[in-house]
């Protein structure tokens, strides 16, 4: 459901804030924009639930499971099949390898697709005119124009293993955090280059202009662990927070806490 | 004291903006005694409908009985309200919060519901939720927008959270 708050709060920033629940994990879209946008709301939400099925690992209907049963060629599958192949490609050049969309050498694209919907429904929400906004997928995020007026967006980041703290927020405008590691239940990223579980980190947070990139490079980082940093100079635009299993954080060199 | 009249002024606002909002979901809603205030619990004040409602269901509101007073009465007795966040579905169940509001802050975030389908769930909520309540809080304060390297289960508990403080007009 959309709350519109903007009468509530006269002297505060106008907000409109929706959750949606999609591919295993739930969206937050938050506008700071005054105005009623059920239309925009309603496209994002048919644009994330039309990638999920798209997507899916999980769903046999999906058309990447049905390209991994080799059911449906690239050819006939979705068109955003091949856009979103070509972007894992270049995350793929980029971490040299840290990051592919073929783990254990079937067809998985998820690593950078959530980060990608995400970017894009922030795109559209822009192009509504809800040019402040933030959109939340599982905890990696666009952020947009600012938080309000003279305040830019402010984002912890989770200590993974304390909840309770937040090791270090990042605030800025027109920026992307995502976040790779172990505490979520059930995930393991896999290293790539050895097949094994990547457990050189606790957390890898990465900041920059994409989402889309910045998912996928927070999964490099994750792997790459005592190597991220040093790879991460080489990416321009970005910059990476890592937190090894010790608690100790570390930093690219041009991290900054404002962006 | 301007400030503290302030403060009492957005309460009522948010108040009276909660007794206008249309509540169309089966969850129960929970009343609060007046003052003095005493944070709700979870457990066993609130009995929530259907889990599959998500994303589109309204949580319900309740508030103490000076919501409809003017200020001159409502700076006699600390007002508090408790607020139900959506039901947000994860992966592992639906987790629903809701949180105890005094005064217009935040005194206590209790989950209404939260996944306990197996030991391992109720293992982990043990000390996830506990610890979630203190993060909330903090994270209010600190004025933060959004947690990143949140968990499946956390990520739907700050959800819900949102939405419950959104409703309650913080």
């Amino acid at each position: 459901m959309s709350i519109d708050t903007e009468h509530r709060r006269p002297v505060e920033t106008p907000r409109t804030v929706h959750v949606e629940h999609c591919m295993g994990t739930a969206f937050t879209i938050d506008i700071r924009d005054a105005g009623r946008w059920d239309a925009a709301i309603g496209e994002v939400i048919g644009w994330l639930h039309m990638v999920d099925a798209v997507f899916s690992t999980y769903s046999a209907g999906s058309d990447i499971s049905r390209m991994r049963r080799g059911e449906l060629r690239l050819a006939d599958a979705d068109p955003t099949v091949a856009q979103v192949l070509e972007l894992c490609a270049q995350a793929q050049t980029r971490t040299g390898g840290a990051f592919t969309a073929m783990p254990q050498g079937k067809l998985d694209p998820t690593g950078l697709v959530k980060g990608w919907a995400v970017e894009r429904a922030s795109r559209l929400l822009t192009e509504h005119g809800a040019v402040n906004h933030a959109i939340n997928g599982g905890g990696d995020m666009q952020l947009a124009g600012s938080a309000g007026p003279d305040r830019p967006w402010v984002v912890g980041i989770a200590d993974p293993a304390d909840r309770r703290r937040v090791v270090r927020t990042v605030s800025g405008r027109d920026f992307a955090v995502a976040t790779s590691g172990t505490a979520e239940r059930g995930r393991h990223i896999l290293d790539p280059l050895t097949g094994r579980p990547a457990a050189g980190l606790a957390a890898a947070t990465v900041v920059g202009p994409s989402l889309t990139f910045a998912d996928a490079y927070a999964t490099a980082a994750f792997v790459l662990a005592g190597d991220a940093l040093r790879w991460i100079c080489e990416v321009d635009g970005y910059e990476a927070l890592l937190v090894g299993n010790d608690g100790m954080i570390s930093t690219s060199p041009e991290w900054r806490a404002e962006c | 004291m301007r400030r503290v009249a302030l403060a009492l002024f957005s309460t009522i606002t948010a108040l009276v903006m909660l007794l206008s909002f249309k509540t169309h979901s089966s969850t129960a809603s929970v009343p609060v005694a007046t003052a003095p205030a005493v944070p709700a619990t979870g457990d066993g004040t609130s009995s929530t409908g259907s889990s599959s409602a998500s994303s589109s269901s309204a949580g319900s509101a309740s508030s103490g009985s000076s919501a409809k007073a003017p200020a001159s009465s409502a700076s006699a007795t600390p007002t508090t309200k408790t607020v139900t966040g959506d039901a947000i579905d994860t992966r592992y169940g639906p987790v629903q919060v809701q949180i105890t509001v005094t005064n217009g802050t935040v005194t206590a975030v209790d989950a209404v519901q939260y996944p306990q389908n197996d030991p391992r769930d109720q293992q982990i909520n043990s000390y996830a939720i506990p610890q979630l309540n203190s993060e909330a809080l903090s994270a209010k304060s600190a004025n933060i927008d959004m947690v990143s390297g949140a968990t499946y289960t956390s990520d739907g508990y700050l959800s819900s959270l949102q939405s419950a403080l959104d409703k309650a007009g913080l």
